[in-house]
């Protein structure tokens, strides 16, 4: 009746994962009575939870990056904690426990604090930086969010339920195997990776469709904003490395349950090895790349001047998209030698450092003699420049030192390096950036500029020690040590992790006392940076339909341009019906269903997998003979919207250009 | 802005014009799923090759491979993208009954296919040569048993149609959808050509 389910998944087996289980159990309990409290059931399922359009998904995506963001940090605190203690005594974790935190942590930042905060301000921007109104597939759009939502909270219930997998987030075979890892811990990432996975290339599809098809009349491809390009060579990504991971995960899963043998022998170990690193190696770039284009954005806007080489800047994502691509052949060459694949990093960043050399001599051009405004944004894209020279440096490391360093911390420190500042700060940035746009006043800075600070000596402290240790000699993933000279180091790393959680802490804080001032807050206009792109043309927070009308569209920084002509208080000489999708549940219901279906595969569970397989076979199925165009707003109703909005005052003609 | 440049925006198109649009997008954005798809196929064709050597307990392929049941089941399948085309002619010109029969007899090859496939891979498994045996079956079982189900999920999609055409007719959002389908039967064809080419005819010739 209930599978392999038994009272003995619950984790009774320590304290410490049984207060994890509680605090999720208390923390989602919490936040369903709130919102009874506040009676906001009703508003919450037909506003928000069934709505399709790509700014409320967008914003969903960012949220579940966000929460997922503190869980990130929480295991990242426990393992910085437990090298930072385990000199001779154990420390307090036992080893499995140990390696379960390391693999949710790398999972959990990966496929969902990384991904969906791409994914959420790629839905949010995108759209409104071309002059749509509306992704191509709105429907899809919500059925990656909810897929990934899924994913997520599969991860989330391996807390309470059963254990999480303790094979790292690669799951090299044979520690995935069947013999190593017998319980539902690697289950639980296959799934969660699955689902996560047709999430992506659902959105991946959606946004490519959109960027080609829905642009406003007149933007060429290269009169597209930068972060447009760089969502466009990332959903390509996507869309051709997303599924040799399906393939790897479904694989280790036949291996694991229906006996197969793909990755039984050493030969069967490198082509896992392959499969994974031919999505993981593009995945690298599928988070970068949107970083930079949000870095292109913020780099422009703060120094009030036209991009300095819009040209050499695409050229160069369009570089780096291709070498994405191509690179992870380099991985055959390591296959004989050593089947880890920190090399791969290391081989393939003299060839990357050339277009990315190119975007910071670009974004340094513009900055020079531009009138700077420091704030948050800026703020996070100086401290992207200055500590990702320093992890470009350490890539060239990796391609001329003795692969003797390849198995240490200093592998840790260099990808951290590539995906804290090269990714995280990126989207902080844009979410600093964007988040007046999504939601009509500005963020605090004050609070800002400190976890800023924070996130910045926080990484500092955490991963330069790393750097050394690795250098010592100091093994990855060890969950003790009894060497002396390495703990003065391992202590310093624990302080910088807990300047990362006070960061984390002081973005919570910020969003508290943003809510609290939201009235002085308030974003005197639609365009509080003075922005140049097609975005902030539309009212902050938009409109559903973003664009009462499409303006037309000369070359790059419509926006500013509009200013500069004085064009932009002339509103439409009349109004025309739109035509916006309704709302559809059928998104939240494939979530749910596919969650109800990989929890029962997992635990074996054959009939409550039969209704979760029918109940997303229904959930697709009703969109699929789904052809009305969705609802029509009045052109009066458009007329009431736009006359009440705030038309924003023509900025730019006074600002330098 | 003038009243001609708003018209011509996107925006603003009759419904007609939203709708061609419409069907347009979405057949780009399957365009799009094939290719991941292919993808999938690839890479499976990839490690079939590879562990096409590891049969170390003895299991000969040349006993488990019919030619007579691989070329029924090509045949099979190159009929129903030959009757899929005529179906998507007559749909084109909006005639409903054609359409249908020419559906129905392109489910029956369909469903020819995936049944021979399916006696195939279970006569296989009964024989002790089930994909649990060796590296090179558990490839085999999987690329062919992946590509079995995206035949048997188009079966249940041509159904699905073939319904649609009787209650509503060949109404344009039909017919785009019979052309999305038609890509996706096509392709799978192609997914088959590759397969026994690779696959079945080293083996058997």
């Amino acid at each position: 009746m209930l599978g392999k389910l038994t009272i003995d998944a619950l984790p009774f087996y320590s304290g410490i994962a049984m207060a994890g289980a509680l605090t999720v159990v208390c923390g989602g309990l919490g936040v369903a009575a709130l919102i009874t409290w506040l009676g906001r059931w009703r508003y919450l399922w037909s506003e928000w939870l069934t709505s399709v359009d790509h700014k409320k998904i967008g914003i969903m995506y960012v949220i579940l990056a966000l929460i997922m963001l503190v869980r990130g940090v929480i295991d990242a605190l426990m393992i910085r904690t437990q090298q930072a203690f385990a000199f001779e005594p154990h420390g307090y974790l036992p080893p499995d426990h140990f390696d379960q935190i390391f693999t949710s942590h790398a999972t959990i930042m990966m496929f969902f604090v990384a991904m969906p905060f791409v994914l959420g301000l790629v839905s949010i921007v995108v759209p409104q930086q071309i002059g749509a109104r509306q992704v191509a597939f709105p429907f899809m759009n919500a059925a990656g969010l909810w897929l990934t939502v899924s994913g997520a909270a599969l991860v989330m219930i391996s807390l309470v339920v059963g254990r999480f997998s303790s094979a790292y987030w690669t799951a090299y075979p044979p520690q995935s195997g069947i013999q190593l890892s017998p319980d539902v811990g690697v289950d639980y990432w296959i799934w969660a990776v699955l689902l996560s996975s047709i999430g992506t290339i659902l959105a991946g599809i959606s946004f490519l469709v959109t960027i080609v098809k829905r642009r406003a009349p007149g933007m060429q491809l290269m009169a597209m904003p930068l972060f447009t390009w760089t969502a466009l060579c990332t959903s390509i990504l996507i869309i051709t490395a997303y599924p040799a991971l399906i393939v790897a995960a479904t694989l280790l899963g036949l291996d694991r349950h229906l006996g197969m043998q793909f990755f039984a022998g050493s030969d069967g170990v490198a082509n896992y090895v392959s499969l994974f690193w031919i999505w993981g190696h593009p995945h690298v770039y599928i988070l970068i790349l949107p970083a930079c284009g949000i870095y292109s954005e913020v780099v422009a806007t703060f120094s009030g001047r036209r991009l300095y080489g819009y040209a050499a800047l695409i050229y160069s994502m369009i570089a780096i998209t291709a070498l994405a691509l191509v690179v992870w052949t380099h991985h055959f060459l390591t296959i004989g030698s050593a089947a880890d694949v920190s090399a791969f990093f290391g081989r393939a960043a003299p060839l990357i450092a050339v277009p990315t050399i190119v975007t910071i001599v670009c974004w340094s051009l513009t900055i020079y003699r531009g009138e700077v405004r420091f704030s948050v944004p800026m703020l996070f894209t100086l401290g992207y420049i200055v500590t990702f020279l320093i992890g470009g440096i350490t890539g060239f490391l990796f391609a001329v030192v003795p692969a003797g360093i390849h198995d240490t911390t200093f592998r840790v420190a260099h990808f951290h390096n590539l995906l804290i500042p090269g990714a995280l700060f990126g989207y902080f940035a844009g979410y600093q950036y964007w988040f007046p746009k999504a939601f009509g006043f500005r963020l605090e800075e004050k609070w800002g500029r400190r976890a800023f600070w924070c996130w910045l000596v926080g990484f500092g402290l955490a991963f330069m020690p790393l750097y050394i240790l690795g250098l010592m000699g100091m093994p990855q993933r060890l969950n003790r040590s009894d060497v002396a000279e390495w703990q003065p180091y391992l202590i310093a790393a624990q302080a910088g992790a807990l300047f990362i959680v006070c960061g984390a802490a002081f973005l919570a804080i910020q969003i508290a006392v943003s809510i609290r001032d939201r009235k002085t807050l308030a974003a005197s206009s639609n365009d509080p940076w003075n922005g140049r792109t097609l975005e902030w043309a539309t009212a902050s927070p938009p409109a559903a339909y973003n664009f009462a009308a499409v303006p037309p569209v000369q070359g790059i920084d419509p926006w500013w341009t509009m200013k500069q002509a004085g064009t932009t208080d002339h509103g439409p000489v009349r109004f025309h019906d739109i035509i916006m999708p309704g709302n559809s549940s059928a998104g939240i219901m494939l979530g749910a269903m596919s969650f109800v279906f990989a929890f029962a595969m997992i635990w074996h569970i054959w009939w409550l997998a039969a209704v979760g397989g029918l109940g997303m076979l229904a959930a697709v199925l009703s969109q699929t003979f789904h052809d009305h165009a969705g609802q029509r707003l009045p052109a009066s109703d458009v007329e009431a919207i736009e006359s009440r909005r705030v038309i924003s005052p023509a900025l730019g003609r006074e600002a330098p250009t | 802005m003038t009243d001609t440049l708003i018209t011509a925006d996107h925006g603003d198109e009759t419904d007609a014009e939203t709708a061609r649009r419409a069907l347009d997008e979405k057949t780009c954005g399957f365009r799009l799923c094939l290719i991941s798809d292919a993808i999938i196929f690839a890479l499976l064709l990839a490690i079939f090759i590879t562990m096409a050597r590891d049969t170390a307990d003895g299991s000969t392929e040349r006993t488990l491979f019919r030619l007579p049941r691989i070329v029924a089941e090509t045949m099979l399948l190159l009929a129903s993208s030959a009757t899929f085309g005529f179906a998507s002619v007559a749909a084109a010109a909006r005639q409903r009954r054609r359409a249908i029969i020419w559906l129905g007899l392109t489910f029956t090859f369909g469903l020819g296919f995936v049944a021979t496939e399916i006696s195939e891979l279970y006569g296989m498994a009964a024989a002790d040569a089930g994909p649990w045996r060796n590296g090179f079956l558990s490839a085999f079982f999987t690329l062919v048993g992946t590509h079995g189900a995206h035949v048997s999920l188009g079966l249940v999609w041509i159904a699905l149609l073939v319904g649609e055409l009787a209650w509503r007719g060949p109404t344009p959002a039909a017919v785009s959808r019979l052309h999305r389908l038609g890509l996706f039967w096509h392709f799978l064809v192609i997914v088959w050509i590759g397969i026994v080419a690779l696959v079945y005819l080293p083996r058997l010739l």
